[in-house]
């Protein structure tokens, strides 16, 4: 065409091939892709970012399983608080949700941190105040007595509560063996200490080893077991293998884990969390709706699986069971 | 091509992304053994996150010379109040179940929920007048004066993280250590401004910055 340049300049828009408008099409089309792709990204970026520091805690396998665990009759259970007669905690919370120090302070990471902890060769010591004090091989200590089961409810300090199947026999045929003598009036517990095996303890977060004690009156008490079991399986590391204390009506923390020596002796031992807090944990624990934490209330506790609140019991719950041992005594200055 | 519009687009979406997931997570009974402290931790840490990232604009861009960053400083600033509503409505939720009294006496009981509290009412200002006929209102210096307050609700949040822990800091002890740096960027901001010619910036209700 002769004249084409001055046919361009008059062009009115409906002479337009539509052939010609594609390339602004496509271009929209591929900057919409970009942007939809560039926002997919960044919300996968951020997805991941919140996955790696928020991580919701995972299931954890199975253990072994436990031979020739007694369940206590019903007769016998009565009235003495050994199967408390409410809701299992489920066996994945049991195990996926710990207080445990010496492996993190996060309670749904000390499973995995203290998986493959090796807990044989284990021996616990039992000295002190005693006329035949002895150190105890692991498996020879459990064959002391019958492992028995022991729904107790648990506690823990900090709010939260949980039911739990314990395996374990009580702490006093342990200490029949070993026959305290007349000077010994409490008992101490000791965590093996071993940064090695428990990474937490190269952190100065708690003083290591971890320590706990009981009144000699406690410590006798049935309620008060060595526990090497929970759901009829062997104790998982994150829950105290392969040997802990369950002091039902105390705060949870009471209950030291992966113990290595038994102390009886003479005068109240220091106990780990009252050094680090003494107007906050007190030697006895016991749990007391009426006595509340300084920073936060005891009246009630979130039991783990419940929304909603439970009022917490005077002792847990044991007070029938317990409620004597502290006769006369000011629960609210012995705390 | 500053495509500021599209950013905002996804600087939105990105802040919702981890509500989502929590939501997901806890739909579909994944927040382990007591969600509602899950809950309760991971938006108050999300509040933190928010008010520290907001905070971290105008450093940023004072550092960069980089203006268009305060473009996101209001969407982020309204994410740390939302989140930080979700953190109070979890606790008046699960916490007290919705009785208010007991929350109010609360407050006298346990110092770490004042300071919080404290901490989320400071927001509530801030968020009313983050809108443009606020700041026009106000005029941009005392608008500017008023949201300095969001360095006050800071501090507060982090003392608030620091009381409730009980033995192991490490962690609020880093979000005090971010807010440590921001801080004294602003102060090291403001010498090196002393330095040099006066220049205030003052935010324009379109929410630019007018030199």
């Amino acid at each position: 065409m002769a004249h084409f340049g001055s046919v361009m300049l008059i062009k009115k828009p409906e002479d337009i091939k539509s052939g010609e408008i594609t390339p602004q099409k496509l271009y929209v089309t591929r900057r919409n892709f970009l942007r939809g792709a560039a926002l997919l990204a960044t919300t996968a970026a951020t997805g991941f970012l919140y996955r790696q520091v928020n991580a919701p805690p995972q299931p954890r396998v199975e253990g072994a399983k436990l031979a020739d665990v007694v369940k206590p009759d019903a007769a016998q259970a009565a009235g003495s608080g050994y199967v408390v007669n409410e809701k299992l905690t489920p066996f994945e919370n049991i195990t996926g949700y710990n207080n445990f120090y010496e492996f993190t302070t996060y309670k749904s990471e000390v499973a995995s941190a203290a998986a493959g902890f090796v807990t044989r060769p284990w021996t616990v010591a039992v000295e002190g105040l005693a006329n035949r004090p002895k150190v105890f091989d692991l498996d020879d200590l459990l064959k002391l007595a019958p492992l028995e089961e022991r729904v107790y409810r648990m506690r823990c300090v900090e709010g939260w509560s949980m039911v739990i199947p314990w395996v374990g026999f009580p702490l006093h045929k342990l200490l029949d063996a070993v026959e305290p003598n007349s000077a010994a009036r409490f008992v101490q517990f000791e965590t093996l200490y071993d940064p090695k095996r428990m990474p937490g303890q190269n952190t100065g977060v708690l003083d290591w080893p971890y320590v706990e004690g009981l009144r000699l009156d406690e410590a006798m008490h049935p309620l008060t077991i060595l526990a090497s079991g929970l759901y009829g399986e062997k104790l998982p590391p994150q829950n105290g293998a392969p040997l802990r204390l369950v002091v039902p009506w105390k705060y949870g923390f009471k209950g030291i884990k992966s113990i290595v020596k038994i102390r009886l002796v003479r005068d109240q031992p220091a106990t780990t969390w009252s050094a680090a807090g003494p107007s906050e944990y007190g030697f006895y624990s016991n749990v007391n709706p009426n006595v509340d934490h300084p920073r936060w209330s005891q009246a009630d506790e979130t039991r783990i699986g419940e929304y909603r609140k439970r009022p917490t019991l005077l002792f847990n719950g044991y007070a029938e069971q317990v409620g004597h041992l502290y006769a006369g005594m000011d629960l609210r200055a012995n705390f | 091509m500053k495509d500021i519009k599209f950013y905002k687009v996804v600087v939105f979406v990105n802040s919702l992304v981890p509500l989502a997931l929590a939501a997901w997570d806890w739909s579909q009974g994944k927040l382990g053994a007591n969600p509602v402290e899950f809950l309760t931790r991971t938006t108050g840490m999300l509040t933190l996150v928010f008010l520290f990232i907001s905070l971290a604009v105008t450093p940023l861009r004072r550092l960069t010379s980089v203006q268009w960053l305060i473009q996101f400083r209001r969407m982020l600033g309204l994410y740390a109040f939302f989140y930080g509503f979700l953190h109070l409505l979890t606790y008046v939720w699960f916490d007290r179940s919705f009785n208010l009294k007991s929350a109010v006496s609360d407050i006298y009981a346990r110092p770490f929920i004042a300071v919080g509290m404290l901490s989320f009412f400071l927001l509530v200002p801030l968020a009313i007048t983050s809108t443009k006929g606020w700041i026009k209102r106000l005029g941009g210096k005392r608008w500017a004066r008023l949201h300095k307050l969001a360095y006050v609700a800071a501090v507060g949040g982090v003392v608030h993280f620091w009381m409730l822990v009980k033995s192991d800091t490490r962690l609020p002890l880093r979000f005090a250590f971010v807010l440590a740096v921001l801080l004294g960027s602003r102060v090291f901001i403001k010498q090196m401004k002393q330095k040099t010619p006066p220049r205030t910036l003052v935010p324009r209700p379109g929410g630019g910055v007018k030199p």
